[in-house]
């Protein structure tokens, strides 16, 4: 026997099951309670940077929509820096319901400039995404990177890390200011998840 | 810098894929997780202030009330946010949900018939406090039959979702009543790998905090990714 480490476990995930909308997006669920809802706009009116909207879809393992999902996103401002307390117009932090018959997803944000990588090399830009549903048991991280930033995605210290038969499965293909970003739970091109 | 997390313990959580639970088995990623080394991208997150929410946001038994008050046994849920140093986490969202006293939720897809309470929406939120405390003021939920194997039953139980400081601590369990049959039964309480993992989603009834002639006592506590103490820093060869 040895001493006792005093750490605690981390509380165990458990699904967010199919009505997490009524915790986290109460409107969708036609639930009037809050004066105002967290994560409606990741970024204000005023914040600077370009607008951009992103639009997809979660497919599950039998290419199915999945239509009970909840996503949040995280991202840096057209800076490259992450939000601190005071930001103006800039929150960087969203929840996303997809359509309940569709599973379509669709927000608006501004593009996030580069940051800093975790070897201190610069980052491709990105948005960070967090996705719970039905028959997922602890929520799953994933990012999103941009199809028009080519040069900065060859660089990129994460995207290095994934084979390259893999590495489209985060990068939205980019329309003008639409990019589209599909996300698969299972399949040929599963979608990268991570482990942070 | 900012410091890095523990490494999250990926056997104390349930697997993505448990095939006890249905759900999960077309919505579990094969491939294994990328390890990724922690960098700002996840190590912040977002923050809440007391402008964000109201007063009333946390007591449920209130929040939606249209004509009285819902019907139930009335509760307080009670707890801290820690996380894995045993240390409070101050200032940080809580969200609830649940369904009402007869196990039916206010959502339009779930179609038990057990009826719609008109004074009950199911949901709360609020921050903790400077020693990460919160408290909420619900009903006790039901248990409720669902499509899994073809007699399946719910135990009682209220969803929680909480933030921390970091996007990658972001985590949504369940909190079960200590006591209840249901939870030994649950195929996806039973997604959870060891019993002491189970026995932490349990809240115990607080006699200390029950408000006598008014409400039972439940307290839950949650702990999240702690942060990696680092008394030397790595430093790369030659430093
Ligand atoms: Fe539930």
């Amino acid at each position: 026997m040895a001493q006792r480490l005093d750490y605690l476990k981390e509380s165990p995930s458990q699904t967010a099951g199919p009505y997490v909308h009524i915790g986290l997006a109460p409107s969708d669920a036609r639930i009037d309670v809050y004066r105002r809802e967290l994560g409606r706009d990741i970024v204000g009116p005023d914040a600077e940077g370009e607008r951009i909207t992103v639009t997809g879809q979660l497919f599950d393992g039998l290419g199915e929509p999945v239509k009970d999902a909840l996503i949040e996103i995280w991202q840096a401002d057209a800076q490259g820096e992450y939000p601190g307390k005071e930001d103006n117009g800039f929150c960087g932090w969203g929840r996303v319901v997809p359509d309940f018959d569709t599973g379509l997803f669709s927000f608006q944000t501004i593009k996030p400039g580069a940051v800093k990588a975790h070897n201190g090399q610069l980052a491709a830009p990105h948005l960070s995404f967090w996705l719970v549903a039905r028959g997922i048991n602890i929520g799953l991280q994933t990012r999103m990177y941009f199809g028009d930033e080519e040069k900065a995605n060859v660089s990129d210290p994460v995207l290095n890390l994934i084979p390259e038969a893999r590495r489209n499965t985060l990068i939205a293909k980019s329309d003008g200011t639409s990019y589209r970003f599909d996300i698969r739970l299972q399949g040929d091109d599963e979608t990268v998840f991570f482990d942070i | 810098m900012i410091d890095e997390l523990c490494q999250r313990d990926r056997n104390w959580h349930p697997p993505a894929l448990a095939e006890q639970y249905k759900s999960s088995v077309t919505r579990a990623p094969h491939q294994p997780l990328l390890s990724l080394p922690g960098s700002e991208s996840e190590l912040t997150g977002p923050t809440f202030g007391h402008d964000d929410i109201d007063r009333l946001d946390c007591d449920l038994i209130r929040n939606y009330a249209q004509t009285g008050d819902p019907i139930g046994e009335r509760i307080i849920l009670h707890g801290r946010i820690l996380d894995e140093n045993a240390r409070p986490v101050p200032n940080t969202l809580v969200e609830i949900w649940q369904a009402n006293a007869g196990g039916r939720y206010r959502h339009q897809a779930d179609g038990y018939l057990a009826p719609i309470d008109p004074n009950f929406g199911g949901c709360g939120r609020t921050l903790t406090d400077d020693e990460g405390r919160y408290s909420f003021r619900t009903i006790k939920p039901g248990p409720y039959p669902w499509h899994n194997w073809m007699n399946s039953w719910r135990p009682a139980h209220v969803h929680f979702s909480v933030f921390g400081t970091a996007f990658a601590q972001r985590l949504i369990t369940q909190m079960y009543f200590e006591g209840d049959p249901l939870i030994a039964k649950c195929p996806i309480v039973s997604t959870i790998p060891d019993q002491a993992g189970i026995d932490q989603l349990v809240a115990v009834m607080d006699m200390n905090a029950t408000l006598p002639m008014d409400a039972i006592a439940y307290r839950f506590d949650v702990v999240l990714r702690g942060h990696r103490s680092t008394p030397f820093e790595n430093r790369p060869e030659g430093n």
